[in-house]
């Protein structure tokens, strides 16, 4: 999932500035999972808006804040409402979608938007893919040499590492040792003796567009 | 033809000291130690700003070195060029008679002194090989388009850290750096000779053919050791010549000698160097004085070796 950090408040409110009015959309999925964008959160902002004086003309919270239908239909509602902003409490991609609805209001984000990870254990999320368009997990036993060793090696790992720990964060796991651990123990060695082709950087031309519906 | 190729394909004892461009533009001190190392070894590395530390760039010294009649090895590391970039500082490097180079990873810039700055990383030691093998066989550039006049020839060497755990891992990075174009490799300092030796027979039963360089780090005092032990990746200096560096600092503070651990550094990264020629350990020696640059002419002369 997308993992989510919460934005100190006053940033919040710096960007809410001398608006009055203040309409504020959740996201049910990562960032609830997050702590940064349920229920429990917007209500939280709320309350802490009226506190500063504002009034909260609507609240809603999208199923998926980066499902552009969904949102559309949350979002009607509360830009009827004409606030003078609205605040949207998910990643980056769900406060785009939700300004594309907003009309001439300004949408502001609460979060900030951190990584693509997993939740480890309740409260603690780990980063773990970059989004690199080519996996290469397949050769690295399920290990992602891009986001998990600190220099994006994929030839192997650089001198640095001290008891196993990465030379750029000693609180991290050297990856490429991990990914020796791993392909011993799947008996796969042979994996790492074979040379790569580096990896090319040129299908990171964005902003790309994935379709189902044939040559877009 | 590059110097160092010159020496290490003819069977001679390679040697190579290193230097490190100042933080500043005032180049004088690192020329007066290019005086002093003139005709001593066959090349100077000159570091890419090394432990991701600010420098003026390596370029620029390998050039004043060059002129001044010394060798200059460019290092460069993936960590502050993409591949443009890289091949570009190549080709103006060729453009100036250079033709030795090293390829590295390069330490990451949070350990460093400018830590916001982004790391690149495009390709590491091995794909900064490649992309150059590949380019004089191709005479083309790194997006396939034909360079003008060919594709200079550059004589390619990578960096190994011997005492690596699982070893396994670094052995396998070593071959791919040799199949990808290293000629040459210097090792991180080496301080005991049962670790290199065990390293060195890892690397043949690999079956990996290269000239290897012992790298030598002269030490200065006991905290110097103690602190590299702590800190810098690869390093474990034994105890009893931490002990003896103490001793010499003790003795020092007796007699009111001054400067005898850093003697007793001289003498002992002498006696390091003389050991692995007697015994043929491998192909030669590379010196990192780190900063005290002007003891190496004393060490080589101290080992016996003149090139
Ligand atoms: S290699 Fe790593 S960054 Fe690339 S897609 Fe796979 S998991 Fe993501
Ligand atoms: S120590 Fe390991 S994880 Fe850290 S940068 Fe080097 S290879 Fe990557």
């Amino acid at each position: 999932m997308i993992i989510t950090q919460k934005k100190p408040i006053e940033e919040v409110m710096a960007m809410v500035g001398d608006a009055k009015t203040v309409a504020i959309l959740g996201c049910g999925s990562c960032a609830t999972a997050c702590q940064t964008g349920g229920e429990a959160q917007v209500g939280e902002l709320k309350a802490t808006l009226e506190a500063a004086g504002k009034t909260v003309v609507g609240t809603a919270v999208a199923d998926y804040c980066c499902m552009a239908l969904g949102v559309k239909g949350k979002m009607r509602p509360m830009v009827a409402a004409n606030p003078d902003c609205i605040i949207c409490m998910s990643c980056g991609d769900g406060v785009q979608c939700a300004a594309k609805n907003a009309g001439a209001i300004p949408v502001y984000p609460s979060n900030n938007t951190m990584f693509l990870g997993e939740a480890v254990r309740f409260g603690v999320w780990e980063e773990a893919c970059h989004f690199c368009g080519e996996c290469v997990l397949g050769q690295t036993g399920a290990i992602c040499p891009i986001s998990q060793c600190a220099k994006s090696l994929v030839n192997g790992p650089c001198g640095g590492q001290k008891n196993g720990k990465c030379e750029v964060n000693p609180e991290n796991d050297c990856a490429w040792i991990k990914i020796y651990e791993r392909l011993s123990a799947t008996n796969q060695l042979d994996k790492l003796t074979k040379t790569r082709e580096d990896k090319g950087y040129e299908s990171v031309a964005y902003p790309r567009t994935i379709t189902l519906r044939g040559k877009k | 033809m590059s110097i160092l190729k010159d020496a290490l394909e003819s069977g001679k004892f390679g040697v190579t000291a290193e230097m490190a461009p100042p933080k500043g533009y005032d180049f004088s001190e690192q020329m007066e130690a290019a005086e002093l190392l003139a005709g001593k070894v066959h090349a100077v590395n000159v570091t890419d700003m090394q432990s991701a530390s600010l420098k003026a760039s390596g370029l620029g010294l390998c050039i004043k070195l060059k002129q001044a009649g010394v060798e200059p090895i460019i290092q460069i590391t993936g960590r502050d060029r993409n591949r443009m970039a890289i091949m570009g500082d190549i080709l103006s490097a060729a453009s100036f008679g250079i033709d030795t180079m090293l390829a590295l990873t390069g330490d990451h810039p949070v350990v460093g002194d400018c830590k916001e700055s982004k790391p690149v990383y495009d390709l590491d030691s091995v794909g900064i090989l490649k992309m150059l093998s590949k380019m004089e066989e191709t005479n083309c550039d790194c997006g396939g388009n034909e360079i003008a006049g060919g594709a200079p020839k550059f004589y390619k060497g990578a960096a190994v850290t011997p005492l690596y755990e699982p070893l396994f891992l670094q052995v396998n990075k070593l071959r791919q750096k040799v199949e990808n174009g290293a000629m040459y490799v210097q090792t991180q300092g080496i301080f005991d000779l049962d670790t290199f030796k065990r390293f060195l027979e890892f690397v043949d039963k690999a079956g990996i053919k290269t000239h290897i360089m012992a790298g030598i780090i002269p030490l200065k005092s006991a905290g110097m050791a103690k602190y590299m032990n702590d800190n810098v990746p690869g390093i474990a200096v034994p105890q009893d010549m931490i002990d003896r560096l103490a001793a010499a600092a003790e003795e020092g503070k007796a007699t009111g000698v001054k400067g005898l651990p850093g003697k007793l550094g001289i003498e002992m990264a002498a006696e390091m160097i003389a050991k692995i020629k007697d015994e043929k350990l491998c192909d030669g020696v590379h010196i990192m004085a780190i900063g005290a640059e002007k003891n190496v002419p004393v060490i080589l002369d101290k080992a016996g070796i003149a090139i």
